[in-house]
């Protein structure tokens, strides 16, 4: 980016600099004999042209809305309009979710965001016993289209898009979703929204896992392929590094596993028939905004180029919108306290900044108490408005890209797409991200595991934890989640089955069996049973009896 | 202690996929001498006492971050009483209210670790009650 003229003779001005520095060392060390972010990258003293000399601009950084996306993948960004403001959302019955969700749109939230409770999201009904002690408790209950419906009163789905953190059963819950808005007067290609329908890291980071890779990725293929008729705007696929990061990885590791899923599905979805330029806009990506603030900024930017290349490069897409990589964050979760709260207020805005420095489509500001209980409503609330602050009043927002340019981010950039592109090469070697699902464990779990013993060892300070201790009062005002919610739903669920036409019911789990076991989509037999109140663990458990079950391989 | 390795089993009851810090507290008991056996997820209560005994483990150390300790945790205290292994030694961790714990130990489980725990404190728990 420099002429070489110039970068000669800043080098002879940077070797002055660096015996100051050095008799300055001698006088006044440095607060540690190294410093490194949290990936481990080694932090110089200052950064110069002459650490970016290498950069070319229109190759590597371009102009926003350009290929390869490092500044963004709009023109004008957060200018044209903010970030969609989502809140990850649900507890107990639908109701009462639905009246959390009532309340954010209240607060100015513009999109929503479903958290399911566990067996939902491994495809189990309340009433059965494996689902014991767990309805209702990480997020909402959903057994049949009935409880969908409750979930979904009163809300604009022609307006408002909507987030459903589901994997292996997002075939469901997305037919479920599709059914409610036709009730609702809302045709298919009127909606919007996410599912994250990402098999790949729950096998290894997340654990909600149902069905083993082969049958999984059918399922995820037959979705991009209804979706590309049926739903044109939906978003088919959330590819998550936040939950491989919350497990313990690195940044480079966040960027390099996620993307080696999406290759993954990218292949599957080119095997399965499809054309990439037909399927690629509509995926979607999911991040983490972690402590190290230059290196989150960082890595969102290395993340979209990197995958910019990715998708011209070895899939050959022309579509610009197949090569734009368009990601939701949420705040690192992982490195809230359970000692001195409020202080977790300040973490999430930090990293609330560095998703919109990053160039985030939109946001989730976790909640200062979510290391002691999910959140209260008005934990909630300051969360929502530590984000309206960062778009609202400190005027970030107000030019795209700010940080880029910048020597040291320009160059952590650079070195975090290295960093990931080499793990990436390393699981192509492995035979793809569904090769590689025990290799990637390993390596989170010694990232993880290396965090920890620095947070022991006091090399990471973590204020509450290690440093600046204080007695405190116990927590008041946590969210408990009603106990009875576990047998009102399995009572409400009796009365469905009660109420539905169970012969049809039978007929259609039928079709489904058979279908399972031809390469028909199954999304149009997903949504017939659905829209008869079969429900969530009927469809599941059809589907277990025919692809059998992941079994996880123990890796620590 | 010293001759004796101290054997053992960490678990995740229930439908809780958070296995970050179940295997930091595995690896850090291994790292501290003691033979560590992982049950990996989606155990049963019936499946993680079974476990224990067949394993022949002094400690039981159950992970959940779910909210669903108290139908998990006690149930695994009462099968190993059962089965005549009231002495091993079980110890809860995760996301767990405050108010939760006397219910907890009151049903059997001995102590219960909170986020921000040291993996040293956990060590040295095991070390002076394991009998």
């Amino acid at each position: 980016m420099y002429d070489q003229s110039f970068l000669e003779k800043f080098r002879e001005t940077k070797a002055q600099f660096d015996s100051k520095l050095d008799a300055q060392n001698q006088k006044r060390p440095e607060r540690q004999a190294e410093f490194s972010t949290d990936a481990g990258m080694s932090i110089k003293t200052v950064y110069t042209p002459d650490n970016n000399s290498g950069l070319n601009y229109d190759k590597d950084l371009g102009l926003p809305g350009s290929y390869p996306f490092t500044r963004g993948v709009q023109p004008n960004m957060y200018r044209g309009r903010y970030w969609t403001m989502r809140q990850y959302a649900g507890f107990g019955s639908a109701e009462e979710t639905n009246n959390r969700f009532h309340y954010l749109l209240e607060q100015g939230q513009t999109g929503l965001s479903v958290a399911f409770d566990l067996p939902t999201q491994i495809g189990y009904d309340s009433d059965q016993s494996i689902s014991r002690g767990e309805v209702g408790k990480v997020g909402v209950a959903i057994d049949s289209l009935k409880d969908m419906e409750t979930l979904l009163a009163g809300l604009p789905m022609d307006k408002v898009s909507t987030s459903m953190t589901i994997n292996a059963p997002a075939a469901v819950l997305l037919a479920m979703y599709v059914t409610v808005a036709e009730k609702q007067g809302v045709t298919p290609d009127k909606l919007n929204g996410t599912i994250q329908n990402d098999i790949l890291k729950e096998y290894v980071a997340r654990g909600t896992y149902i069905f083993p890779p082969g049958p999984s990725m059918r399922l995820i293929t037959d979705i991009f392929k209804y979706c590309a008729k049926n739903i044109p705007s939906w978003n088919t696929i959330s590819i998550s590094g936040y939950h491989i990061r919350e497990a313990g990885s690195t940044a480079v590791q966040e960027v390099a596993f996620t993307l080696a899923d999406g290759i993954a599905y990218v292949k599957a979805a080119i095997d399965a028939g499809l054309d990439v330029d037909e399927f690629a806009p509509r995926l979607s990506f999911f991040f983490n905004a972690h402590l190290n603030f230059f290196e989150e900024v960082a890595k969102f930017r290395a993340a979209r180029r990197l995958w910019a290349r990715i998708m011209k490069e070895r899939f050959g897409a022309k579509n610009p919108k197949s090569l734009m990589l368009r990601f939701h964050t949420q705040t690192a979760g992982c490195t809230l306290t359970a000692q001195q709260p409020d202080v977790n207020i300040m973490r999430v805005a930090y990293q609330a900044l560095s998703a919109v420095l990053g160039g985030t489509q939109s946001l989730h500001t976790n909640s200062r108490d979510e290391a002691l209980a999910l959140p209260s409503e008005h934990s909630v609330l300051i969360a929502l408005r530590t984000q309206q602050v960062v778009g609202y009043e400190i005027g970030v927002a107000d030019t795209v890209d700010p940080l880029g340019g910048s020597f040291f981010v320009e160059n952590l950039t650079n070195e975090i797409e290295a960093g990931a592109a080499k793990y990436i090469e390393k699981i192509d070697e492995m035979g793809g991200a569904p090769q590689a699902i025990e290799y990637m464990q390993k390596e989170i779990h010694s990232s993880a595991y290396r965090y920890q013993q620095d947070i022991e060892s006091g090399k990471k300070a973590v204020i509450g934890v290690n440093q600046f201790l204080m007695e405190e009062p116990k927590p008041e005002g946590l969210l408990r989640v009603d106990p009875t919610v576990g047998e009102r739903q399995s009572a409400s669920l009796a009365k469905v089955k009660a109420q539905r036409d169970n012969n049809k019911v039978q007929a259609l789990l039928g079709d489904l069996r058979k279908a399972a076991g031809t390469d028909e989509n199954l999304m149009p037999f997903i949504i017939a049973a659905v829209k008869e109140y079969a429900t969530l663990g009927e469809i599941c458990g059809v589907l277990r009896e025919e692809f059998g079950e992941y079994k996880q391989q123990i890796v620590f | 202690m010293s001759n004796n390795t101290i054997r053992v089993l960490v678990a995740k009851p229930g439908l809780d996929g958070h296995d970050r810090g179940a295997k930091v507290i595995a690896q850090a008991l291994r790292d501290a001498g003691m033979e560590v056996i992982y049950t990996g997820l989606r155990q049963t209560p019936e499946q993680i006492v079974e476990a224990a005994l067949q394993e022949d483990v002094k400690v039981v150390a159950l992970s959940s971050l779910s909210g669903a300790h108290l139908h998990l945790f006690p149930p695994v205290v009462e099968g190993l009483r059962q089965r005549g292994a009231a002495d091993i030694l079980v110890v809860g961790g995760g996301v767990i209210p405050d108010e939760d714990i006397p219910e907890l130990k009151q049903a059997g489980i001995k102590d219960v670790f909170g986020p921000g725990t040291t993996t040293a404190k956990v060590i040295e728990f095991i070390r002076d009650n394991v009998k």
